[in-house]
């Protein structure tokens, strides 16, 4: 049995009917990582013996009779940017290699309790600043769809794994489409949740007004059962919302009729893939067919969320970033003169190329003379693209676009072109501006075998919809649903 | 109107301000690559904004308070692991005063 390809309702399901145990699972899952992450190189740290034990204590339990959590045996991997107690946490930068957190993320402690298993942390652009997980300080993550592509950013390993089998499901974070985008060029779904509807207790910090903890997981079932576990207001964290959250799986049925859609003019206006295009395309008729009201609408400020963004969030990251400076904890430069030249030599040595860039962008943006210019400049307009949405969402239900313009780029095609590697995310960042919720799926894919992805997008605190329509689609447009062959695997001889 | 380009003698400063030590060729990169970035930035110049109120956080609420309770915190032991730069319960720094 090919125990790594379930996903994690369906594992828990034959657990709970003592079908199999779930060491099996574990066992196979980390058989699966000994196969295939040598080409995939989706994972930072495992944390295979205590997951192991973790799993071993499970099956004792059920063998006895005795209880055990509602989800117990869901193996999970988890962005390197997430606190575990324990376990190293890294960010990709190697300013905080060998940094073992002595708290757990409340995400992490709600997972533990549920029963989750953690496989280990997975590669991610150095601090979330990337869209193609090359910005790593440690390795290349590749996509299991063609590995001469990037498996898109930030949360580049955390989908890949997932993609390949390499874990059930899988926890990612999205500043500006970093759950999304790499959902869309791995092929499967990612759910970047309303800005405080999940608590960030433990969320390295990038952009704090933007940062959103989401899932990756194999199916949009798997997306409602990790967003029951993870969602929730959290004295830990002031910016998480006391607002009640439903049962998502309740969501997962069928029902779709009469439900309004709108489509932004000004997304296809901007530079895209004719294979995006005509995937979308198709999805909408599938969508019309099962009842869905499809009509345009206009986000007119859409061309201004890119620069907007991009200076919000690097101001936020400059400020952030700060805290690096070799004092508590983390990297130390060896050789300096004097404190401020262990600052800067520290810093200098121990964050990549993108991160400085940023951080110099954010200081540019939030400095004496340019304040006004820039970053209260890009608050004012996030306004009128809020504005947008608001409007927009009083005459429509939930908004559809594509995830990305292109589907999955060669890997060092956008590394010395900055701007160009902002663009791919043109789709998604707009929705971490007005803290709203999406989801992004797989439609179809190009002719080459990459995936594509749709992006459904609703209003704050909606989840519960966007899972209605994702959860229909996906079980409508099975007729596209290809298997992953990753190069060089033998997937008939594996365990 | 915000000026369109950085200079090299700029992007020296903002690196000092943020504590950052660039080589001669990070300087000429960053100033050419932060240059074109601004160029692009300059769309946001065609909103006339004058009377739009900016967001800081999507959240209105802005304070969050939680009951005055005493509770664990991490303990010196668990913190003074996190560096090897630890001696005597004090971090470790370069003279600060001559």
């Amino acid at each position: 049995m090919f125990l790594h390809r379930l996903t994690a309702h369906q594992a828990i399901d034959l657990i709970r009917k003592k079908q199999i145990t779930v060491s099996e699972i574990v066992q196979d899952i980390f058989r699966r990582i000994e196969q295939v992450d040598g080409l995939i190189k989706a994972f930072l740290t495992l944390n295979k013996e205590e997951a192991l034990r973790q799993a071993e204590e499970f099956d004792e339990k059920i063998k006895k009779g005795e209880e055990i959590p509602p989800c117990a045996g869901i193996a999970i991997a988890v962005k390197d940017i997430i606190v575990t107690k324990g376990i190293e946490t890294t960010c990709g930068s190697k300013i905080l290699k060998g940094f073992i957190s002595p708290y757990n993320a409340t995400v992490i402690e709600k997972l533990r309790e549920a029963g989750a298993i953690i496989i280990g942390k997975t590669n991610l652009d150095e601090f979330a600043m990337g869209s193609s997980t090359e910005n790593s300080a440690y390795q290349v993550t590749k996509n299991p769809w063609d590995l001469s592509r990037v498996p898109g950013g930030s949360s580049g390993g955390s989908a890949a794994a997932v993609a390949a089998d390499e874990t059930l499901v899988a926890l990612g974070t999205d500043t500006g489409g970093s759950v999304r985008q790499p959902a869309s060029f791995c092929g499967v779904v990612g759910l970047k949740p309303t800005y405080g509807r999940v608590s960030r207790y433990g969320l390295i910090a990038y952009a704090s007004s933007l940062d959103q903890i989401g899932v990756i997981t194999k199916d949009v079932i798997d997306c409602a059962l990790l967003m029951n576990i993870i969602s929730g207001s959290d004295a830990q964290d002031s910016t998480s919302l006391d607002i009640e959250v439903p049962n998502f799986l309740n969501y997962c049925q069928g029902g779709i009729e009469n439900i309004k859609i709108g489509i932004p003019r000004e997304y296809f206006e901007e530079e895209m893939d004719e294979e995006v295009k005509e995937a979308f395309q198709r999805s909408l008729l599938v969508l019309k067919g099962l009842g869905a009201i499809i009509e345009e609408v206009s986000l007119p400020h859409t061309v201004y969320a890119l620069p907007a963004y991009y200076l919000i969030a690097n101001a936020e990251a400059s400020s952030n970033l700060a805290r690096y400076n070799g004092i508590q904890y983390g990297y130390r430069s060896e050789d300096f003169q004097n404190l401020f030249d262990l600052y800067c030599k520290t810093r200098s040595e121990g964050l990549g190329q993108e991160v400085k860039r940023r951080i110099l962008l954010g200081t540019y943006a939030l400095s004496s003379g340019y304040y006004q210019a820039y970053y209260l400049k890009a608050q004012k307009v996030r306004t009128l693209i809020r504005e947008d949405f608001n409007q927009v969402f009083k005459k429509v239900d939930l908004l559809l676009t594509p995830t990305s313009p292109t589907p999955a780029f060669r890997l060092g095609e956008k590394t010395s072109n900055p701007l160009m590697m902002y663009l791919s995310d043109i789709f998604t960042l707009p929705v971490n501006l007005a803290g709203l919720p999406a989801l992004s799926l797989n439609c179809g894919y190009s002719q080459k075998n990459l995936p594509i992805g749709l992006q459904i997008i609703g209003k704050s605190f909606e989840e519960g919809t966007i899972l209605k329509l994702a959860y229909t689609f996906e079980q409508h447009n099975r007729i596209e649903k290809r298997k992953l062959q990753i190069e060089g695997v033998n997937e008939q001889e594996e365990g | 109107m915000v000026q369109e380009k950085i200079s090299q003698q700029e992007i020296e400063y903002i690196a000092k301000l943020a504590r950052l030590e660039l080589t001669v060729e990070e300087k000429k990169e960053y100033t050419r690559q932060l240059s074109s970035i601004l160029d692009y930035f300059q769309k946001l110049s065609e909103l006339n904004t004058e009377n739009i109120k900016p967001t800081t956080y999507i959240v209105s609420k802005s304070n969050r308070y939680n009951e005055d309770q005493v509770r664990d915190s991490l303990s010196q032991k668990e913190v003074r692991a996190l560096s090897p730069f630890i001696e005597g319960g004090y971090f470790k720094v370069p003279k600060i005063l001559e």
